[in-house]
This record gives C-alpha cells, sequence and structure tokens, in this order.
C-alpha cells in the first residue's frame, strides 16, 4: 500500500474552498484513495467524509492508496494539500 | 405578534377603498416601499410520511440515485446561472461576501455534497435493507449531519446545508415540488418561512418584495432586503397560510400586507411607488429637519466602488472586504491603496478597523472556534492575542490619508470599556489619525459614553450589536424579533444616553446600524440628539426626506413618547 503523510497547508484548513480542490481532484483519478486523520479514515473523493475529518491548518493527514498508478494518484493529491489552497483562491479573485 | 411602537401606521392612500374580500395581516417592515403583485411561497421542508412498506427494493435504491442526481443537477444549474448574472446588488448587501461568484461557489459545494458517494451508498443500503426512498435519504442525511454538527464551528453549519439537501432530495422521493426559490417566470412576491443566505444567493430581479413568517430586524432577509432596496415584511404571522398567485400589497414601512387587491389596485400600488422613488431620488442635498438642524446622511460602505453620489461622506467604511479568504494579512501596500481609493473620492470617511474575530472567521487570524463568539474574541478584541494586524492597519489608514491629503477619521468596533478605547486612540493618534473614534455595541461602552468621550473624538453606535448585546437576544434568531426592534425603550435611552454625553463634549455621536436607514426610525434617533446616520446608500433619499418633514422638536417628542 502506498502511503503519503502531508500537513494541510491551507489556512482554513481542509474545508471550504481547499476541501472542495481536494474532492474535485480526488474525483478524477483511477485509483481510489482514503485520507486518514487519527483513527478516522474516508473516501477521499467525499466531500462530507473529507470535511468531517475536521482536519485545520498543520493537521497531518496521510494518504493511502493501492494498485496501479497508486504513487502518481498521491504525489498528486499531497501536492495539492501541501499548497496554500486559500491563498492562491484570493489571487485568483 | 410584534408591538411596534411606531408613530402610527400609514393611512391607505386615498382611492384604495376597502375591497370586499380584503384582509390585512400585520408584520414587522424592516425595509422600506410597497409593491404588489402575485404572491409565491417558497416551498417549504416536505413532511415526512409513516414510512411505506417496500415491495421493490431496486426500486426504492433507483429512485435514491435520481434523488440525489435531481438536487445535484439544480445545484449546479443554479450555481451556473449565478455565475453567468452576476448581481452588484447583491454584493453589496453583503459587503461583498455573498457576490456571483461567491453565490456559485456555494451552491457548487452544496452540489458535491449532494453528490457524495457515501451518502449515496449510505442510502442506497437503507433502501436495499427495506427503507422506502423518502426514508433510506433523510436516514442517511440524518447520520453525516449529525457527524457534521458534533465537530461544531464551522462543520456546524455546513450541517444546517444538509437539512436543506435532504429536504430538497425528499421532496424528489416524494414527487413534491423541491424546495426553493420558485422561477416562475413573472414578477413575484416572495413569500417564505424564512430566508437563509442560501436561498437568496439566487434572488433575480423577478422578486417584488420579500415577505416572511419568521425573522427580526436585523434577520439576513432584513439586511438584504434593504441592501437591494426591495420592501421587505418579517414576522407575518399567517402569510404561509396564503395560497400561490394570491395578489397582495406589502407595505415595507408599516409592515401590512394586503390581500384580495384587484388587479387594478395592484397597479396603482406599483405606479405609486414608482413615482414615489422617482421623486425621492429627485431630492438632495445634506441631511436637515423641517427646521434646519443638521443631521448628516453618510453611507455604509465596503469598498470604493459602494459610493454614491447625494451623501455626506462616508459614515461606515468597512474593511473586511480586504481581509476575506486571506492566509495572511493584506499588505501595507494593499491596504493604502484600498484606503486611498476611497478617500480621493469622499469628503469625509470613517474607517471601522477590522472587524471581525471568532464570530466572523477569517482564514488568516487563526483563531480557534469558542462555544460562544458572539461573546468571545472579536471586533477590537482580536488586538489583545494579533496586535500587528492594528497597528499595519492604523499605518496604512495614515499613509492614505497622507497621500491623498485628507482627514482620516478611524473608529475601533466593539469597544467596551473606557481603557480600551484610551488604549486604541493612543496608537491611532501616534499616527498622525486626525479623529479617533469608537463604535459603540456594547451597553457597558453606551453607559460610559461621557468617559470614552474624554479619550476619543466621537461616537458611532452599531445598533444590530447593540440590540443584541442589550437583550441578550442573538442578532439572528428569528423568534427573538420582538427584542432586536431598534424601537424598543431601553435600546433608544442607551442611544440617548450617548447622544446626551456627546452633546455635553461638543463631540459627534452618529448611528451606523440597520436602524438610521429606516425612514421611521431616523427622525427618532434625531430626536434623541444623535448628529449623523448612516446607511446603505439606497436608503438615503427616504431619510432625507424623513428628517424634512419634521421639526427638530417634533422630533424630540416623538424620541420622547418612544422611550416612554
Amino acid at each position: 500500500m502506498a502511503q503519503r503523510t502531508v500537513a494541510v497547508a491551507s489556512a482554513s484548513g481542509l474545508h471550504a474552498r481547499p476541501a472542495k480542490l481536494f474532492v474535485q481532484a480526488a474525483a478524477k483519478l483511477e485509483v481510489p484513495v482514503t485520507v486518514r486523520l487519527g483513527e478516522k479514515s474516508v473516501p477521499a473523493k467525499s466531500m462530507l467524509g473529507v470535511l468531517s475529518l475536521g482536519a485545520v491548518r498543520g493537521s497531518e493527514v496521510t494518504l493511502e492508496a493501492e494498485g496501479p498508478g497508486a504513487e502518481e494518484a498521491l504525489d498528486s493529491l499531497a501536492a495539492l494539500l501541501s499548497r496554500d489552497l486559500d491563498a492562491e483562491e484570493a489571487l485568483d479573485a | 405578534m410584534p408591538d411596534l411602537s411606531r408613530p402610527g401606521p400609514r393611512t391607505v392612500p386615498p382611492g384604495a377603498g376597502p375591497a370586499g374580500s380584503a384582509r390585512r395581516l400585520a408584520g414587522l417592515g424592516v425595509s422600506q416601499g410597497r409593491a404588489a403583485g402575485p404572491m409565491i411561497r417558497m416551498a417549504g421542508p416536505p413532511a415526512l410520511p409513516a414510512p411505506r412498506p417496500v415491495t421493490d427494493p431496486a426500486a426504492e435504491a433507483a429512485t435514491v440515485a435520481k434523488a440525489l442526481e435531481a438536487v445535484t443537477a439544480d445545484l449546479n444549474r443554479r450555481a451556473a446561472a449565478a455565475r453567468s448574472h452576476p448581481s452588484e446588488e447583491q454584493d453589496r448587501a453583503t459587503g461583498g461576501r455573498a457576490g456571483a461568484s461567491e453565490a456559485a461557489e456555494i451552491l457548487e459545494a452544496l452540489a458535491m455534497m449532494a453528490e457524495d458517494p457515501m451518502l449515496l451508498e449510505e442510502a442506497e443500503r437503507r433502501a436495499l435493507d427495506g427503507a422506502d426512498a423518502a426514508h433510506a435519504l433523510d436516514a442517511a442525511f440524518a447520520q453525516h449531519r449529525d457527524a457534521l454538527a458534533e465537530l461544531g464551528g464551522y462543520l456546524a453549519e455546513r450541517a444546517a446545508d444538509l437539512d436543506d439537501l435532504k429536504h430538497r432530495a425528499v421532496a424528489f422521493a416524494l414527487g413534491l415540488p423541491m424546495p426553493g426559490l420558485p422561477a416562475p417566470g413573472h414578477p413575484y412576491v416572495l413569500v417564505a418561512e424564512d430566508l437563509s443566505p442560501a436561498d437568496t444567493a439566487g434572488l433575480g430581479p423577478d422578486v417584488l418584495a420579500l415577505v416572511t413568517e419568521r425573522g427580526g430586524p436585523t434577520s439576513h432577509t432584513a439586511i438584504l432586503a434593504r441592501g437591494r432596496g426591495l420592501p421587505a415584511v418579517v414576522a407575518c404571522a399567517g402569510v404561509m397560510d396564503l395560497p400561490d398567485g394570491t395578489v397582495i400589497g406589502v407595505d415595507g414601512g408599516t409592515g401590512e400586507i394586503t390581500t384580495g387587491l384587484t388587479a387594478e389596485r395592484a397597479a396603482e400600488i406599483v405606479a405609486g411607488e414608482r413615482a414615489e422613488r422617482a421623486r425621492l431620488a429627485a431630492g438632495s442635498g445634506p441631511g436637515r429637519t423641517a427646521d434646519g438642524h443638521p443631521v448628516k446622511l453618510l453611507l455604509n460602505i465596503g469598498s470604493a466602488k459602494d459610493l454614491r453620489p447625494g451623501a455626506e461622506g462616508v459614515g461606515l467604511f468597512r474593511t473586511e472586504f480586504l481581509f476575506l479568504d486571506r492566509t495572511g494579512a493584506p499588505s501595507f501596500e494593499e491596504q493604502v491603496a484600498a484606503y486611498a481609493e476611497v478617500f480621493e473620492q469622499a469628503e469625509t470617511v470613517i474607517v471601522r478597523t477590522l472587524d471581525a474575530g471568532t464570530d466572523k472567521p477569517l482564514p488568516f487570524l487563526g483563531l480557534p472556534a469558542e462555544p460562544n463568539p458572539a461573546l468571545g474574541v472579536r471586533g477590537l478584541r482580536v488586538d489583545r492575542v494579533l496586535p500587528d494586524v492594528l497597528d499595519t492597519q492604523l499605518d496604512a489608514i495614515a499613509e492614505a490619508a497622507r497621500a491623498t491629503g485628507t482627514q482620516a477619521w478611524v473608529m475601533a468596533p466593539m469597544v467596551t470599556t473606557v481603557a480600551e478605547a484610551a488604549g486604541f486612540a493612543g496608537r491611532a493618534r501616534e499616527r498622525g489619525i486626525a479623529k479617533v473614534g469608537a463604535m459603540v455595541e456594547v451597553p457597558a461602552a453606551a453607559l460610559r459614553a461621557g468617559a470614552l468621550l474624554r479619550e476619543v473624538d466621537f461616537l458611532s453606535i452599531g445598533t444590530n450589536d447593540l440590540a443584541q448585546y442589550t437583550f441578550a437576544a442573538d442578532r439572528q434568531h428569528s423568534e427573538l424579533a420582538d427584542l432586536l426592534d431598534p424601537r424598543q425603550p431601553a435600546l433608544l435611552q442607551l442611544i440617548g444616553m450617548c447622544a446626551r454625553a456627546g452633546r455635553e463634549a461638543g463631540k459627534p455621536v452618529g448611528v451606523c446600524g440597520e436602524a438610521a436607514g429606516d425612514p421611521l426610525l431616523a427622525p427618532l434617533l434625531a430626536g434623541l440628539g444623535v448628529t449623523s446616520l448612516s446607511m446603505a446608500p439606497v436608503c438615503v433619499p427616504a431619510v432625507r426626506e424623513a428628517l424634512a418633514g419634521l421639526t427638530l422638536g417634533e422630533c424630540r417628542r416623538r424620541a420622547e413618547e418612544a422611550v416612554g
């Protein structure tokens, strides 16, 4: 099983816009990815699941996936989490 | 229910004649103006019937999936519509927070919740276990809702969103109209139990007026309506019992709803209102009572784009917009540019320093959620934990004033003690800021108005928060509308104390809450001794005219009667 542990970089944590962007990216992947925070593990493409983790800025979440393409999928999602998506949104606006 | 100690309802204009079937309902007028037209009720949440015996679980599961798809598609369609029809008014009404793209963002996020795979799986599982589609959906939503509600704060608010989605999905499964804004294709009066920000995100130009069964003067409905200049009546018991299509007249001033109007009478009201608005808009000049006593008419703005001609300056420049959706505070340079843009275009501008905190969380503040944010770290109190934010903001305001050659007026929100006011004033003055003020939103500050005015140059009363704290009633609480009514004698008495302290000190005391934009309240506030009224730009003409119609003596008499 491939794994990545990343600290959430977005100011608002894994809520609001960052959660939306993360879930949208996960839904486009071929490989099912799960996100774990502490005891709780949820599918990355579930908005409700991701929100329910209650991850704030700095929370260390672990991404997990299996099978072909797992490494690439995790790399792309890990990269997204380690960017401050709130700041980028503000620049776009 | 509401006891409106108003100066007496406006009389029905000549020619109205008592229509045979005419009925009147009384509510609380929260946004001036009249309108008439067919009413349409926003469908309420569907009632869940008793569970139905299921013969074909697979068919129920299929209905579950279709219901969630339909809700998702509807939300995505509305999101696309919100993006393609940006509404500037809406933007203004909510201080920029629910502008077109923000509205679209909200709707898209809701759509993603509706199409959540865990939710679908859970609801399908319950259907396959024998529940009918509506109950399967209801239970699956409830499960996720509870999980979010337990987390509190921001996520607890998303729990309310889930309730909204649940109602839509269940309505679909039951074959009922989906709750949400109607789109009849003709102008209509929107009638609802209450309106949430999500409901009003897609409010189009075909809405003539808003009438709600619940809600109070500082509710979302009231603020939105005022910002858009849309007549609105809240807390109107019985309005939801009227059938759709009933032609009703709405008076957003007196709060009166008239039913059983003939088409001719409705057309008269519409024409009368159009003429009235044109006449008001033609008025100009500074705010004066009939005998020439000046009461400044100022604007509440969020940025330079909200500025409108016809007022005497800006009484409340909210600076929050600069800080929204930011991970770090905006830079000094960025702030200077934004403030200078306003200073260049308006004569006197009162800048309010950042009014955020745990009640209005901003990402960059990084404040932990608290159980009672209205009573927590908000407004000037943020300075206790993050002093740099205010220092930079004051530096930027001072620099913008220097660069534009104007005098800056600056005030702090949520000042509670004299020591806080003194500390704030010291920091502003050492930067060369000309006039320093304090907002009065906390009863403790109102009680010490005289002492505050020894430290600062002016006071500005935020009536919405002052009512909330004086009556221990949440601003958004729809069951407590009567307590939040700005005509409550205790609130008026506190305003009067501040005004008297101002008179004694020879310093200005203004009002910048929703009450200032109400033409029925404005004379009363002037009578209490308030020296300026700051309001949404659309409110200025009617307030100007209301003041011009009465002498200062008459205003004082009204104030005395109201305080009792």
